[in-house]
C-alpha cells in the first residue's frame, strides 16, 4: 500500500441521518462503500483524499423494492445482490448482465451500484443501463431530497450534479416496456474494464446508450429520433458517428471504438426486429 | 527397479501450498527488520546532476552508489550494469537511491527529488547504433538455393514485450550476521545472486549466503533480476546493521523488471513448387533494453531455433541484439525461441497459402527427421519425433475435417509445430560445471543442488529420480533447501536443465552409493557406516562437439518436439478471437511425474494464448504506461479454453530415465498455432499480442 | 475494531482503512493470504466475510466489524478441496491456491465446469493453464 494509512481519517455514522449530517458538518468527505474503486487509487498513492466516510454500514440502503410499480434500488446494493434479485432480474435483466461482467465474484460481492455511478467513470457498466432504464437518482442531504433523471446527472468528465453534502441513496426504476439489450466489450473475457459498452431498449421509441466513447455515458439522442422515425440503419450509423468522440488510450483505439459501436447498434437492430 | 519414475507421485510441497503454510519472502520476519524502496530514474536517457533529500533523516537509511564497498556492478555476463546509478541514466525506473526505515508510511512519505539533465534517447532498435551481440549462422550456399528456387517468399513478423506476471512479485530480505549477509528471497538462481552479492559488497563481508524461499512463480523473470534487487537490499542491510525487507508491489515489479525480448524477424525463403525448402535468409532484430544483461544467450538460442524443426540445406541466420533507452529485457520462458519460431511457423503458414499448398503436407515435407542436420549442422538423433508428433496433432485435432467445416464460417484452425533444445547451448554445460551431492542420512537420503523449486516440480521430480535410481522408497528422499551455505552450485534453473542436466547427475550420483549400499538401506548404512556423501559433476556426452565461433555443430544435447493446433472463433462486431480448443502434443524423452508435465504443458500453453492475444506493455517515452493487472492482462479462467495434451515419449539416453527438458517447450507453439487460425480467417496478421484492434486493421486492409 | 476469524474474537487496534489483507498478514500473524496486485485484480487475497469472497487487499478493517471472516487457515489441514489439489497438483508454485480454494468453497457440491470457470475468473493463476485447478474442484465434489 502507497498511501500512508496514518494520515487518513474514516468517520463511521451509525445512521443514514448521521451520515448525512457528517457530510453537511464534517466536510470535506468522501464517501466510501464497497471501495473497489476507491481503494485501488488509494493503494497506488493517486487519492488526494484523506478524509472518508464509511457507507457499508448503512443497510437501509441496500434494499431492492417495487412500490407503485417503481422498482427501487438501494445504492448500496452490491452487483452480487443485483443478480440475485427476482425484482431486478425480472424489471431490468441487462443490469443483471452488466452485474456479471462487471469483474470477478470477488468484486461483485462489494462493488454497488451507487458507487460505479458516483465514480462517474465514463466506462462503468451500469451506466448505460441506468440510461436507458431513464432511471431517477435519489439524492439525500440533510436538507432534504432530490430527484435527478439519470440524464441530468452527469455535466462533464467525472463532473455530476452530486453536492458535496448530498449521498445517493437510490435508483427509481419505471417499467420499461420493450425488449432490453446489453453489449459489453471488454479487454478480455472476465475482469476487464470495457471498451466501448452499450445498452438499448427496443420499445416504442428505441432508447440506446454507449460507454467509453465519451467523457460521461450518453444517450444517442439523434439515432434514436433517426431510428424511430424510420430512417435506415445506415443513416442511423452515420449519425452514431457523430454523436460519440471515442479516443485512444491504454486500452483501445478511436477508430477501433468507433467501428464496434456502429456493429453493436446493427447487432442490437437485427437481434431485436422482432419487436418494437 | 522402477517405482516411482513416471507415477503422478504426490508432491513433496502439496500439503504446505493447500494449506497456506509455505512460506514466500513477504511472509517472512525477522527481528528489528526495516522496510527498503528503491528510488529511480524518470527519463530514458540522460544525467543525474543531484539528489535532493526532502526529509527528516532520523530513522532513515539512505544508500547510493557510494556507498558500495566492492564494485559498483550487477555480475552476469558483461559487467555493464551498475548496481546504482552513478552519473548516466540510461532506463527510466534505473535505480538511485535506496532508502529503509522502520516505518512503512515513513518510508513512503519520505520525499525524495532527483535532478536529472535528459538526452535523447533511442527507442527503435532497428536504429540502435550499439549491438550488445550478434550472431551469424551459415550452412551451405544461400546464392545457390535461391538460384534453386521455383518460389520465394518474403516476410517481417513481430513480437512484442512480455511481461511475467509471476502471482508473486519479486522480493527479498538481507539480513547481516556478524561480517556475513545472508539474503533470503524469491529466486530462480541463488548462486547468480550469491555472485552479484559478493561483488558489490567486497571485502565489507567476510561471506554471502543466499536462501531460496518459497517462490511464487519465476517463468525466468526471477533468473537474473533477483541479484539487483538482492544487492539492493543487503547494501542497505550492511548500512542499517539490521534486517531489510525489500519487496516490490506489482506497479514498480511491472515497470522496472525484466522483460521479454522484443523481436523483428525477417524472413526470406526459397521452395521447389513442390514445397520443399531449398533457401531460407532469416534475419533477427532483439530490443536488448540499456544493458546487456542475458541478451546475448536469448540471441543465441532464437538464432539456433529460428528456422524450425525443418530441414534445409542452405540457411543463413543473421541474428543481433540492441541496445535501446529501455528498462533491460532478460529471461523468459522460451529464451528467444518464441520470438523465432513465432516467425518462423506463421512464415510457413504464408508460404503454404502462397504455393497453394497444404498446410500439413508442406511441414510433412520439410520436417526433421533423424538423420538430417539442423541449420547449425547438428546430426538430429533417433528421438526426433517431429513427423508423429505433427499427424499425432493432425489427427487428434480433427485438422483437416474442421479446416473444411470452418471455411467460410467464422471460426478458424491453425497449426504451429516446434523445437526445444533442452539445457545450455553447446559448451555451456561443460562451463557451468554443475554439481549435485546426495547424502546418507538416518531415515534415508538427503538431496542437495541449488536447482529451486518455482513450481515445476524440482523437489517432488528429483526426489523421484533418486528413489528409484537408489531404489528406495520416494518417501525416504529429502531434498535440501536451495541455500548456498549448504548445497553445491548445480547451474541455474533455466533452460529446461533441471530434469535432463541436474537429474541426470543426480540419477549418476544414487547408483554409485547404491552400489556402495550393497543389500543395506541407506538408513542401516549410515547406522554401521556413518554419513556417506557422493558429489558429481556434470559429464558432457562425449559426442558434442561445438564451434562458439562459427556457431556450427552440436547445439543442444537433445530436441524436444512440438505441435499445436489451435481452434478460434472471431466476433465480427468486436474482431476478439477467443480461441475455442488447443490441441497440444509435445514429445518430452520421458514424462518423469505424467501431473507435473501435463501441468507445465497446460501452463505454458496458457501463458502463450497470452502472449499471443492479450498481452501487451504499453511503452510510452521508454516505460511500461500500463503497469497495472487492471491493464496488463494475463488469461483469466474465461480466456483459457479446453487444453487437450498429449505426452509423447521418445526416450534421450543421456536424460534421467530417458527425459528431455519440457518446461519452455510449450510456450513456443500456441502463438504462431493462433495467428495461423486467424490466417485461416482470411486476417492478414503478422505480429502479437493478435488485439481485435490489430485484427481489425488486418480486416480492413483485406479486399 | 472487533470481528470473528476463522471462529475465534479478535480485537484489533489499526487504522479502521488499513487493509483487511494487512491486518490478516500483520497484526493476526496469518501470511496465508498474499499480496498478488493490490488492486482486486489478482485474488490471491481472497477471504471469505461472511461466507462470501471478496479481495481482501480491498476491504477497510473497519468494514469487516462484526463479521466472521475465514482465512485458508480456517481450512485446517484435512479440507478435502486441499486434499483435492494435492491429488490433482492443482497447486505449482502455489501463490495462488490460498484464493482458489477459499473461492472454490464458495462453489457449492457439483458445480459444472461452466460454474466453476465463471466462479474463478476474479482468480489468476499463471502456472497451471487452470486445467488441473478444475481437475481438482471436480475431484472434491
Amino acid at each position: 500500500m502507497r498511501t500512508a494509512i496514518s494520515r487518513l481519517e474514516l468517520l463511521q455514522p451509525r445512521s443514514l441521518q448521521d451520515a448525512l449530517r457528517m457530510l453537511r458538518d464534517e466536510a470535506p468527505l468522501t464517501p466510501l462503500a464497497g471501495a473497489t474503486d476507491l481503494y485501488v487509487a488509494l493503494n497506488f498513492g493517486t487519492l488526494e483524499n484523506t478524509r472518508f466516510l464509511n457507507l457499508w454500514g448503512l443497510h437501509p440502503l441496500r434494499r431492492v423494492t417495487l412500490r407503485e410499480d417503481m422498482l427501487r434500488i438501494g445504492a448500496l446494493a452490491t452487483y452480487t445482490a443485483l443478480r440475485r434479485s427476482r425484482l431486478v432480474r425480472r424489471r431490468l435483466p441487462i443490469l443483471v448482465s452488466a452485474a456479471r461482467e462487471v469483474g470477478g465474484v470477488q468484486i461483485q460481492n462489494r462493488g454497488t451500484l451507487g458507487g460505479n455511478v458516483a465514480n462517474a467513470s465514463p466506462a462503468g457498466d451500469t451506466l448505460p443501463v441506468l440510461a436507458v432504464a431513464e432511471a431517477i437518482v435519489v439524492l439525500r442531504s440533510a436538507d432534504g431530497e432530490r430527484r435527478v433523471p439519470f440524464g441530468e446527472f452527469y455535466t462533464g468528465y467525472r463532473a455530476s450534479v452530486r453536492r458535496p453534502d448530498e449521498l445517493i441513496v437510490a435508483f427509481e426504476i419505471p417499467e420499461i416496456h420493450g425488449r432490453q439489450w446489453f453489449r459489453k466489450v471488454g479487454t478480455r473475457a472476465a475482469q476487464a474494464i470495457s471498451k466501448v459498452v452499450m445498452a438499448a431498449v427496443r420499445g416504442p421509441r428505441p432508447r440506446i446508450a454507449l460507454g467509453s466513447v465519451a467523457p460521461t455515458v450518453i444517450r444517442l439522442a439523434h439515432v434514436e429520433e433517426a431510428l424511430a422515425g424510420g430512417a435506415s440503419l445506415d443513416d442511423a450509423v452515420r449519425l452514431l458517428d457523430r454523436d460519440i468522440q471515442p479516443i485512444d488510450d491504454l486500452r483501445s483505439t478511436a477508430a477501433y471504438r468507433r467501428d464496434v459501436a456502429a456493429n453493436l447498434l446493427r447487432r442490437f437492430w437485427a437481434e431485436t426486429a422482432d419487436s418494437g | 527397479m522402477r517405482n516411482v519414475v513416471g507415477q503422478s507421485v504426490p508432491r513433496k510441497d502439496g500439503i504446505d501450498k493447500a494449506t497456506g503454510h509455505a512460506r514466500y519472502a513477504d511472509d517472512l520476519r525477522f527481528p528489528g527488520m526495516l522496510f527498503g524502496r528503491t528510488v529511480r530514474s524518470t527519463i530514458p536517457s540522460g544525467r543525474l546532476a543531484g539528489v535532493r533529500l526532502g526529509f527528516d533523516p532520523t530513522g532513515f537509511t539512505v544508500v547510493d552508489y557510494r556507498d558500495i564497498p566492492g564494485q559498483n556492478f550487477i555480475a552476469l555476463i558483461v559487467d555493464d550494469q551498475p548496481c546504482l546509478v552513478e552519473h548516466d541514466i540510461r532506463h527510466v525506473a534505473e535505480p538511485v537511491l535506496l532508502l529503509a526505515h522502520e516505518n512503512r508510511d515513513a518510508l513512503l512519505g519520505a520525499l525524495v527529488t532527483l535532478d536529472e539533465e535528459p538526452s535523447d534517447p533511442i527507442f527503435d532498435p532497428e536504429l540502435s547504433p550499439t549491438a550488445f551481440k550478434t550472431i551469424l549462422i551459415e550452412k551451405g550456399d544461400l546464392a545457390a538455393g535461391f538460384a534453386g528456387a521455383d518460389h520465394i517468399v518474403e516476410g517481417t513478423y513481430r513480437t512484442g514485450h512480455q511481461e511475467h506476471v509471476y502471482i508473486e512479485p519479486q522480493g527479498v530480505i538481507a539480513v547481516p550476521e556478524g561480517d556475513r549477509m545472508t539474503v533470503y528471497g524469491s529466486i530462480q538462481c541463488p548462486f547468480y545472486a550469491h555472485k552479484a552479492l559478493a561483488t558489490v559488497l567486497g571485502d565489507a563481508v567476510s561471506s554471502v549466503r543466499v536462501i531460496q524461499t518459497e517462490t511464487g512463480g519465476g517463468f525466468g523473470g526471477k533468473e537474473e533480476y533477483p541479484s539487483g534487487i538482492a544487492a539492493h537490499a543487503a547494501l542497505l542491510a550492511l548500512k542499517a546493521r539490521r534486517p531489510v525487507k525489500l519487496v516490490y508491489d506489482r506497479v514498480e515489479d511491472m515497470v522496472a523488471t525484466t522483460k521479454r525480448h522484443p523481436a523483428i524477424v525477417r524472413h526470406r525463403t526459397g521452395l521447389t513448387s513442390e514445397g520443399r525448402l531449398v533457401a531460407m535468409d532469416i534475419e533477427i532484430v532483439l530490443d536488448g533494453g540499456a544493458y546487456t544483461t542475458l541478451s546475448p544467450v536469448v540471441l543465441s538460442r532464437g538464432a539456433i531455433h529460428a528456422a524450425g524443426p525443418y530441414r534445409c540445406d542452405n540457411v543463413r541466420i543473421a541474428a543481433r541484439a540492441m541496445f535501446t533507452n529501455t528498462p533491460p529485457n532478460g529471461a523468459f520462458r522460451g529464451f528467444g525461441a518464441p520470438q523465432t519460431q513465432f516467425g518462423v511457423e506463421v512464415h510457413m503458414e504464408r508460404v503454404a497459402e502462397q504455393l497453394g499448398l497444404d498446410p500439413v503436407a508442406l511441414r510433412e515435407r520439410n520436417l526433421l527427421r533423424p538423420g538430417d542436420t539442423t541449420a547449425t549442422g547438428q546430426l538430429v538423433g533417433e528421438d526426433c519425433s517431429a513427423l508423429e508428433v505433427l499427424r499425432t496433432a493432425v489427427r487428434r485435432s480433427g485438422f483437416r475435417r474442421k479446416r473444411r467445416a470452418y471455411a467460410g464460417t467464422t471460426r478458424g484452425i491453425g497449426l504451429a509445430m516446434y523445437w526445444h533444445g533442452s539445457g545450455f547451448t553447446g559448451s555451456g554445460e561443460l562451463k557451468l560445471a554443475s554439481r549435485a551431492t546426495i547424502e546418507l542420512t538416518a531415515t534415508g537420503v538427503r538431496v542437495l543442488t541449488s536447482s529451486t523449486e518455482i513450481g515445476q516440480g524440482t523437489r517432488t521430480m528429483h526426489a523421484q529420480i533418486v528413489a528409484d535410481a537408489l531404489g528406495i522408497p520416494y518417501e525416504q528422499v529429502e531434498i535440501a533447501a536451495a541455500d548456498t551455505g549448504v548445497v553445491p552450485d548445480s547451474g541455474p534453473t533455466v533452460a529446461s536443465r533441471t530434469c535432463m542436466v541436474v537429474g541426470r547427475i543426480l540419477q549418476r550420483a544414487a547408483e554409485e552409493i547404491r552400489a556402495k549400499l550393497g543389500e543395506s538401506t541407506p538408513a542401516e548404512y549410515f547406522l554401521r557406516h556413518g554419513p556417506l556423501r557422493v558429489t558429481k559433476q556434470y559429464e558432457q556426452p562425449e559426442w558434442i562437439r561445438w564451434d562458439e565461433i562459427n556457431y556450427r555443430g552440436d547445439a543442444y544435447a537433445a530436441y524436444a518436439w512440438g505441435c499445436d493446433v489451435v481452434e478460434v472463433e472471431l466476433d465480427p462486431d468486436t474482431w476478439e478471437v477467443r480461441p475455442l480448443r488447443v490441441t497440444v502434443v509435445n514429445e518430452i524423452g520421458k514424462a518423469i511425474h505424467p501431473a507435473l508435465a501435463r501441468g507445465q504443458t497446460e501452463g505454458g500453453t496458457a501463458q502463450g494464448l497470452g502472449y499471443a492475444l492479450l498481452e501487451r506493455v504499453a511503452m510510452r517515452n521508454g516505460a511500461m504506461a500500463n503497469a497495472q493487472l487492471t491493464n496488463y492482462i494475463i488469461p483469466t479462467t474465461m480466456d483459457t479454453p479446453k487444453l487437450d495434451v498429449v505426452l509423447l515419449e521418445h526416450p534421450y539416453a543421456g536424460g534421467p530415465f530417458g527425459a528431455k527438458g519440457l518446461g519452455e517447450l510449450s510456450i513456443d507453439g500456441p502463438a504462431p498455432a493462433v495467428v495461423n487460425a486467424i490466417r485461416n480467417l482470411q486476417l492478414d496478421v503478422r505480429s502479437i499480442p493478435a488485439l481485435p484492434e490489430t485484427i481489425r486493421e488486418a480486416a480492413c486492409a483485406s479486399p | 475494531m472487533r470481528f470473528t476469524l476463522n471462529g475465534r474474537e479478535v480485537d484489533v487496534d489499526v487504522s479502521p482503512l488499513a487493509r483487511l489483507l494487512d491486518v490478516l498478514r500483520e497484526e493476526c500473524g496469518l501470511t496465508g493470504t498474499k499480496e498478488g496486485c493490490g488492486e482486486g485484480e489478482c485474488g490471491a487475497c481472497t477471504v471469505l466475510v461472511n461466507g462470501e469472497v471478496v479481495c481482501s487487499c480491498l476491504v477497510p478493517v473497519a468494514q469487516v466489524e462484526g463479521t466472521e471472516v475465514t482465512t485458508i487457515e480456517g481450512l485446517g489441514d484435512e479440507h478435502p478441496l486441499q486434499r483435492a489439489f494435492m491429488d490433482e497438483i492443482g497447486a505449482q508454485c502455489g501463490i495462488c491456491t490460498p484464493g482458489m480454494i477459499l473461492t472454490a468453497i464458495t462453489l457449492g457440491s457439483n458445480p459444472t465446469l461452466a460454474q466453476i470457470r465463471e466462479g474463478l475468473a476474479g482468480n489468476l493463476c499463471r502456472c497451471t493453464g487452470y486445467e488441473a485447478i478444475y481437475r481438482a474442484i471436480q475431484r472434491a465434489s
